[in-house]
């Protein structure tokens, strides 16, 4: 478990983590989200001891990273993928850190061999790797120590769609088996798909947090009419039963459930083609227009 | 607080689905010995394929000096102080070198994000790195040593005559500490500018400018003539070369690198110990 209480990181008269608070529980895969820059890879970097925070602590298994004797063995942790020396093999980056935390020669193919990475691409150079590759040996190094947390920047960067399942996989395992697992992204498509809980930062802000079940149920209906001319007319019906909603590509996203949603279509007389749980669609609008609200009082500030 | 949109107060507990208890019983973590920080700094010195031919040169560059000295040396000077001294200079500027990038590289290539994440004590870090170098420089000066006596050996077969051995037990612990304050200066520029670039660009006026600038103001106002040996710091150490030391040298050994190694390199361990590794 990791726990987030009050971290705060200040540069000068800037700051780029506010009071952040969240945990991030065993068994579950917790995405951390938001736009560049809204102090994700701060808050990660205070977390694995980086960083000096200004205010606040983190406990990862109720102790302070720096009390952790071998911390490779009890929190994998990949922050970036490409920071590593381009003239390693990527079997040697890996032999580093198995000798670094006193584990067996052993365990360096076995993990290649668990992130994918063949024998003839782990005897390359890292300068020749792609993003992709950078990745799954960075999950390696992450994973090799055993360890029962996980904390990965942006690791879905640069997979490809199949890389991104295998990830998923991955951490569902991870997390099934007991481990924590805390993940950032600025994309919401790629957490959407891995994560159990989000954690929604902007501008360094906590803006919302909780499961994805309960994000995405308050993500409202989505619905199309059949004839587009007849959108707004049920709009304003639904206006008059006081649902908020906006548009989005073609349809409608409205604060309501889709019961209400299909009775006040059925009585204003409208057609529907689509009527569903609005889901990523409606997620995707709220992380951008709740990023967007703090971004705007930032500026008032 | 109005913008604290908390759709959810809790993070739902461990599902209820039939998750596997707990995980296998935590093995024993034990502590990270220091040994093993050194071994693995001294692995990192020499995987790389610049690291590896950096310190490949130290062996090559003791070689070739050694069939330079051979081949024009006049017959008088084949001797093992001739042989130790032309070895001795290349490689007083291939150790340093060594030092920095030890150093530079986990800033340079941002190795530093693993090295620091997996090992969070930055204090233990620099002390594997000071030890692992150190170890490398010595053990430099023992193969310049070897090669130096084979080639005195071979020389004087040549020439004929009988092979001179002309250093001292001391004056080999006199070049070994030379070697050795060189290389922590290489550490301590390593540790002040934290990059590649910038150390050896700041090395090599350490040891090329600085000397030369304080060389001709000597030469030229007779009040800095008597406080050079005190303030220039390659003129102190470069006579541990070839010098006996008398105990006003080392007085001025000990001033000059207060000044030039000692302060900047404890400067450049505090921030190192506060930065931030980005």
């Amino acid at each position: 478990m990791i726990s987030v209480e009050h971290l705060t990181k200040q540069y000068g008269p800037f700051t780029a983590v506010d009071s952040v608070s969240f945990t991030a529980a065993t068994g579950r895969v917790t995405g951390f989200l938001g736009p560049n820059g809204a102090g994700k890879s701060t808050t990660m970097r205070m977390m694995v001891g980086l960083t000096r925070p200004s205010a606040g602590r983190v406990t990862i298994t109720g102790r302070d990273y720096h009390e952790l004797v071998n911390p490779g063995l009890e929190v994998g942790v990949l922050l970036d993928a490409s920071a590593q020396h381009a003239g390693r093999t990527g079997r040697e980056i890996l032999a580093i850190a198995a000798q670094t935390m006193g584990l067996p020669k052993s365990r360096v193919a076995a993990t290649l061999a668990r992130v994918g990475l063949t024998e003839s691409e782990a005897d390359r150079r890292v300068r020749n790797y792609s993003l992709g590759m950078r990745q799954r040996l960075g999950i390696a190094t992450a994973l090799i120590g055993d360890p029962q947390v996980l904390v990965l920047d942006e690791p879905a960067n640069g997979l490809d769609p199949a890389g991104i399942r295998w990830m998923r996989d991955l951490l569902r395992g991870f997390a099934d088996q007991g481990g924590t697992v805390l993940l950032s992204s600025h994309l919401l498509h790629e957490i959407e798909v891995i994560a159990d809980d989000l954690v929604v930062i902007g501008q360094g802000r906590i803006v919302a947090q909780g499961s994805k079940a309960e994000l995405l149920a308050a993500a409202g209906t989505l619905v199309r009419t059949a004839d587009p001319a007849q959108q707004d007319h049920l709009a304003r019906a639904l206006h008059e039963a006081s649902v908020v909603t906006n548009p989005v590509d073609g349809g409608l996203r409205a604060d309501a459930d889709p019961e209400l949603v299909g009775e006040t279509a059925h009585r204003a007389g409208v057609v529907l083609r689509e009527l569903r749980a609005a889901d990523g669609a409606g997620l995707e609008e709220m992380f951008l227009e709740l990023t967007a609200e703090t971004a705007r009082e930032g500026a008032a500030a | 607080m109005t913008t604290q949109t908390q759709l959810a107060t809790e993070v739902p507990a461990v599902p209820t689905a039939a998750a596997p208890e707990a995980p296998a019983p935590r093995r024993g973590v034990r502590p990270i010995p220091m040994t093993r920080l050194v071994g693995v700094e001294l692995r990192k010195m020499f995987d790389t394929r610049a690291g590896f031919w950096l310190m490949a040169s130290v062996g090559i560059v003791s070689v070739l000096a050694t069939a330079a000295v051979i081949i024009w040396a006049p017959d008088e000077a084949i001797t093992q102080d001739t042989f130790s001294s032309a070895i001795g200079m290349p490689l007083s500027v291939v150790l340093p070198i060594i030092a920095i990038l030890s150093v530079t590289s986990e800033y340079s290539q941002r190795t530093g994000l693993t090295t620091y994440t997996l090992v969070p004590w930055r204090g233990r870090v620099m002390s594997a790195k000071v030890v692992s170098t150190l170890l490398v420089g010595v053990a430099a000066m023992f193969l310049a040593l070897a090669v130096g006596a084979v080639g005195n050996v071979v020389g004087s077969a040549i020439t004929g005559l009988d092979a001179t051995w002309d250093i001292t037990l001391t004056q080999f612990g006199n070049i070994v500490l030379a070697n050795v304050l060189g290389m922590l200066m290489g550490f301590m520029l390593g540790v002040l500018f934290r990059s590649s670039a910038g150390a050896i660009v700041g090395y090599f006026v350490y040891s090329l400018v600085l000397p030369v600038a304080f060389g001709t103001l000597a030469a030229f106002q007779e009040w800095f003539r008597d406080l050079q040996p005190w303030v220039d710091v390659n003129f102190a150490v470069t006579r541990l070369f070839d010098q006996t030391m008398t105990a006003e040298y080392w007085q001025q050994l000990g001033v000059s690198t207060l000044v030039w190694l000692w302060i900047p390199l404890a400067i450049g361990l505090r921030a190192i110990l506060r930065a931030e590794v980005k």
